[in-house]
């Protein structure tokens, strides 16, 4: 019988190593897979690459993991906020390195990896700073810049329920970068609020197809 | 002491809101910037069904929720609290940024701290070397929607144009602007140049020129 669901979170993060690349679902807080994080930190892995959209919002999450210095890189769109107090005094310091990429370029990169596809051209960013040093090519009389897809060896993501296959539905716009995390990374660990049975989530409906998930774990006990 | 007898001049924020809401159709795919365009959703009349699109997954906003009602699950691009309309929908990122960049918006709003007499914006970062850059959907933005509005003030707070030759600040996109709304006049950006489509009542074409870092086009 297969069952990807864990019974703890410890046992769900234990084997991310340090160095790994790791992709965090969430948009701010919505869709922050917190539990998730608080058993990274505690598991002690270090010198990680992240991938998310921010670089963490007040103390918690994502925050919490930059403020134990557990980040060597982060790839996002948008760092700097009003609550962004601990990446920002890490990268002032120069103790964290900065990936900054446009936000939709950062989904398509993500998606990208999880639809293997090598490269693809987009017209965002051309002109611009964030498009420097980059291959460009005019396709149709548009210009357009040559973005890398972005592979992970964990992605933690948050829905609102998972099956034991790994099939996965999320609430309102906490789905975010969830579903394509899932497909870009080698193992998505997923906190759930509950774990259903086979055949409870409406399989028109399954948001996430289990082949992307590979643990499944609730948020909590 | 203000001198009422004096005219104004000058469009006040709300009154630039109200005009871009009126060159927003029914039926019209719109994405409101963060910042000053959200203002925009205020004047769009309740018998007109437009669907505001919000890039971090929703399609069918409403307004914000009364505070007993906040969801920490459904926010929207400024992470403020929202709601959705009844027809409203979810979806992921890609998906969401796919209806940006592949041309299915119809209208975007956007702020700008620069805009050129080509159409270029700038409005992600002032280049200072201290800065913390963040860019966030502004270049997905700029280039995906089929019409891109910028509603802005006219000048600095300096009294510097915003409106330029070419922009100083670091570009968010290249010829991506259509049109400009700020509290002194409405711009249209076009091939022969930036033409004036309205100016603030009592102002006259050589003030706005004066003010205006570019060449109008009358």
């Amino acid at each position: 019988m297969i069952d990807k669901t864990f019974e703890s979170l410890e046992r769900a993060v234990a084997d991310i190593h340090d160095g790994a690349t790791v992709m965090i679902g969430g948009f701010g807080n919505a869709g922050m897979p917190s539990a998730l994080i608080d058993a990274l930190i505690a598991q002690g892995a270090r010198e990680l690459t992240i991938v998310n959209n921010n670089a963490g919002n007040g103390e918690t999450g994502l925050a919490a993991l930059l403020k134990a210095r557990r980040v060597r890189k982060i790839i996002c769109s948008f760092p700097r906020q009003a609550d962004s107090q601990h990446f920002d005094a890490l990268y002032r310091a120069g103790e964290i390195e900065l990936e900054l990429t446009p936000q939709g370029n950062l989904a398509e990169r993500i998606r990208a990896a999880g639809a293997g596809i090598g490269g693809f051209f987009t017209p965002t960013g051309y002109g611009t700073l964030l498009a420097e040093g980059k291959e460009t090519r005019l396709i149709d009389g548009r210009h357009y810049v040559l973005e890398a897809p972005i592979h992970a060896d964990f992605a933690l993501i948050k829905a609102l329920r998972g099956d034991r296959w790994g099939n996965l539905v999320y609430r309102k716009t906490a789905r975010n970068f969830g579903p394509i995390m899932a497909m870009a990374a080698k193992v998505a660990i997923a906190q759930v609020r509950d774990v259903v049975a086979l055949g409870e989530l409406d399989p028109e409906a399954i948001v996430t197809p289990g082949i992307f998930v590979q643990r499944v774990v609730k948020e909590a006990a | 002491m203000s001198d009422t007898s004096k005219p104004a001049k000058r469009f006040t924020r709300d009154q630039i809101a109200a005009r871009v809401a009126q060159d927003i159709p029914e039926g019209a795919y719109v994405n409101l910037g963060i910042g000053l365009p959200t203002k925009v959703a205020n004047y769009l009349p309740a018998e007109r069904e437009v669907f505001l699109h919000s890039e971090n997954g929703l399609l069918g906003m409403g307004p914000a929720p009364a505070p007993e009602d906040e969801d920490e699950d459904l926010i929207n691009a400024g992470k403020q609290p929202v709601t959705l309309l009844t027809g409203g929908a979810y979806f992921h990122h890609a998906d969401s940024f796919a209806m940006m960049r592949g041309g299915h918006l119809d209208v975007c709003v956007l702020g700008a701290f620069q805009v050129s007499e080509h159409g270029d914006l700038a409005n992600w970062h002032t280049g200072a070397s201290d800065a913390i850059p963040a860019v966030g959907g502004a270049m997905d933005l700029a280039i995906g929607a089929k019409q891109v509005f910028v509603m802005m003030d006219h000048v600095t707070k300096t009294g510097e144009s915003k409106i330029v030759e070419a922009c100083t600040y670091p570009l968010t996109g290249v010829a991506c602007v259509n049109r400009i709304y700020t509290d002194m006049a409405v711009l249209n950006v076009t091939p022969n140049g930036l033409t004036v489509l309205e100016m603030a009542p009592g102002l006259t074409f050589d003030e706005l020129q004066a003010a205006t870092g570019a060449t109008l086009v009358q």
